[in-house]
């Protein structure tokens, strides 16, 4: 049986693209230019996000800055007690970390735990300047003292709330809904 | 998808979505072993047995890499410098080696059948690391891998296995695994070396190397035991390589881009040219070994904890 589902759409497609605008402008602000600047998804939903600032950013200034993609399955706290295994996706990180700029990039800001993971994970690849964090929305109720960097949007969410990005890239629409079983 | 299983004891019982599961994730794992920090945290504070009571290098070193890759704990225990020299059963053996809780025992042993004798009498999980002439399901699943990303599929190729056909663990899995995803095997050895239900297994059989290998998308050659030269199953090495080595001769037989798979330890000059074994062209041993510690990480990770 399948329960009902009270769906509220909080974010439409123009939207997110003004959002990713926004922090594409902030993210080269921030480091004065995009020396040195390497961006990095996290899969799934940060990987499409990071590849859209990366195509806004050489729009705005010349040149193509990297990209990688980071699966952080390996690195996660719960892996012990899970009863089943998340699927594991490839890591691609072609280029050295030592002494860049990562800017970390996710989809949603929730429990702080995937972005520790992350920053282990980074770190056993070298060791950068720094580690910024850009995500499209940040619902609140971190676990661990994490905060972003550049943030889409604010969205204080109840815990028994699912907040999901949708992007044309993997769901065929760009969207941002907050969920609640009724 | 998950692997639904304690244990990994053959090719046989586990399905083509299983053996998929397995080499996608085996796939993930190949970048780790490439990076300047080969180590994720992924099984910190998890222990893992190797029992091996036959000799090993390339399995039982490609099993302590991989769990050391991810950060496991791991004990090697050989017959020779244990209590099995003393005379010890091997369920008295994994029984006192229970009682220390490691979370999984990997084994080798002559006896067909003792892994899953093992699986039977401990909690923990078993994974075959070749058990007499029965089944090496890693090194099958590693073959699998390797020519996946060679030929870029396994379903429609055509798959030459030549040698030693009775006396291999390495052939029975790969043939088990290799139809399942959809190959055609075609093999070849002196009748003493051919099992005699052999074609039972969905295979055709030939006496002539030259007639299996025709055509041949994969040459897989087998490692000719010559510690059974002994036991009078085939008149001479001389002979032997004569009829079923693999050379330039014999090799235009086979498609243009036919790669050459050997499990080794390789017998240069027996079961292989030399020439062959060294061309990297054709030759995807060391690609086999490089696939292997991908693989036993894979199995690792998914049999470690977690089960249902």
């Amino acid at each position: 049986m399948t329960r009902k589902k009270n769906t509220k759409t909080v974010m439409d497609k123009e939207g997110i693209d003004r959002c990713l605008t926004r922090i594409a402008y902030e993210i080269l602000e921030k480091n004065k230019g995009t020396k040195d600047l390497v961006l990095v998804g996290i899969r799934t939903g940060g990987v499409y996000l990071a590849e859209r600032l990366q195509k806004k950013i050489s729009v705005i200034e010349e040149g193509e800055i990297p990209l990688g993609i980071l699966d952080i399955t390996l690195y996660r706290d719960d892996l012990s007690s899970a009863k089943r295994k998340p699927r594991l996706g490839k890591t691609k990180i072609p280029f050295s970390l030592d002494d860049k700029i990562v800017v970390l990039i996710d989809d949603v800001l929730f429990t702080g735990r995937t972005i520790r993971a992350a920053m282990d994970a980074l770190i056993d690849f070298g060791r950068p300047k720094m580690i910024q964090l850009a995500v499209l929305i940040d619902r609140g109720h971190r676990e661990l003292p994490i905060r972003a960097d550049f943030v889409g949007k604010n969205l204080p969410s109840s815990l028994w709330q699912a907040v999901s990005v949708k992007l044309v890239e993997k769901n065929g629409a760009d969207e941002v809904v907050i969920e609640e079983e009724t | 998808m998950k692997l639904n299983k304690k244990d990994l004891l053959g090719i046989k019982d586990i399905s083509v979505e299983e053996i998929n599961f397995i080499l996608e994730t085996a796939d993930s794992f190949l970048e780790i072993s490439t990076r300047e920090i080969k180590k994720v945290p992924t099984l910190r504070g998890k222990t893992i047995i190797n029992l091996f009571y036959e000799a090993s290098t390339r399995t039982r070193t490609s099993f302590e890499i991989a769990a050391k890759r991810l950060s496991a704990d791991t004990i090697n225990i050989s017959a020779s410098t244990s209590s099995v020299a003393k005379g010890e059963t091997l369920i008295d053996t994994a029984r006192n080696l229970e009682a220390m809780n490691p979370d999984i025992i990997v084994i080798r042993h002559s006896a067909a059948g003792a892994p899953h004798l093992l699986a039977s009498q401990v909690k923990q999980s078993i994974i075959n690391a070749g058990d007499g002439a029965h089944e090496h399901p890693t090194q099958a699943l590693l073959d699998m891998m390797t020519i996946k990303e060679k030929k870029g599929k396994i379903n429609g190729l055509k798959i030459a296995i030549i040698g030693d056909i009775a006396h291999s663990r390495v052939a029975r899995s790969n043939i088990y695994g290799l139809t399942k995803m959809g190959a055609q095997i075609t093999v070849a050895g002196p009748a003493t070396m051919l099992p005699r239900d052999i074609e039972q297994m969905g295979i055709k059989v030939y006496d002539k190397m030259q007639e299996a290998i025709t055509g041949a998308d994969v040459i897989m050659m087998l490692r000719i035991q010559l510690e059974r030269e002994k036991q009078n199953i085939f008149p001479s090495l001389r002979e032997y390589s004569q009829r079923f080595c693999l050379n330039r001769g014999n090799i235009a037989l086979a498609k243009k881009d036919v790669i050459v798979m050997h499990p080794g330890p390789i017998n240069r000059g027996v079961e292989i040219s030399p020439d062959i074994a060294d061309d990297l062209t054709q030759s995807v041993i060391l690609d086999q070994v490089n696939k292997g510690v991908a693989v036993r990480m894979a199995l690792l990770f998914l049999l470690a904890g977690g089960h249902e």
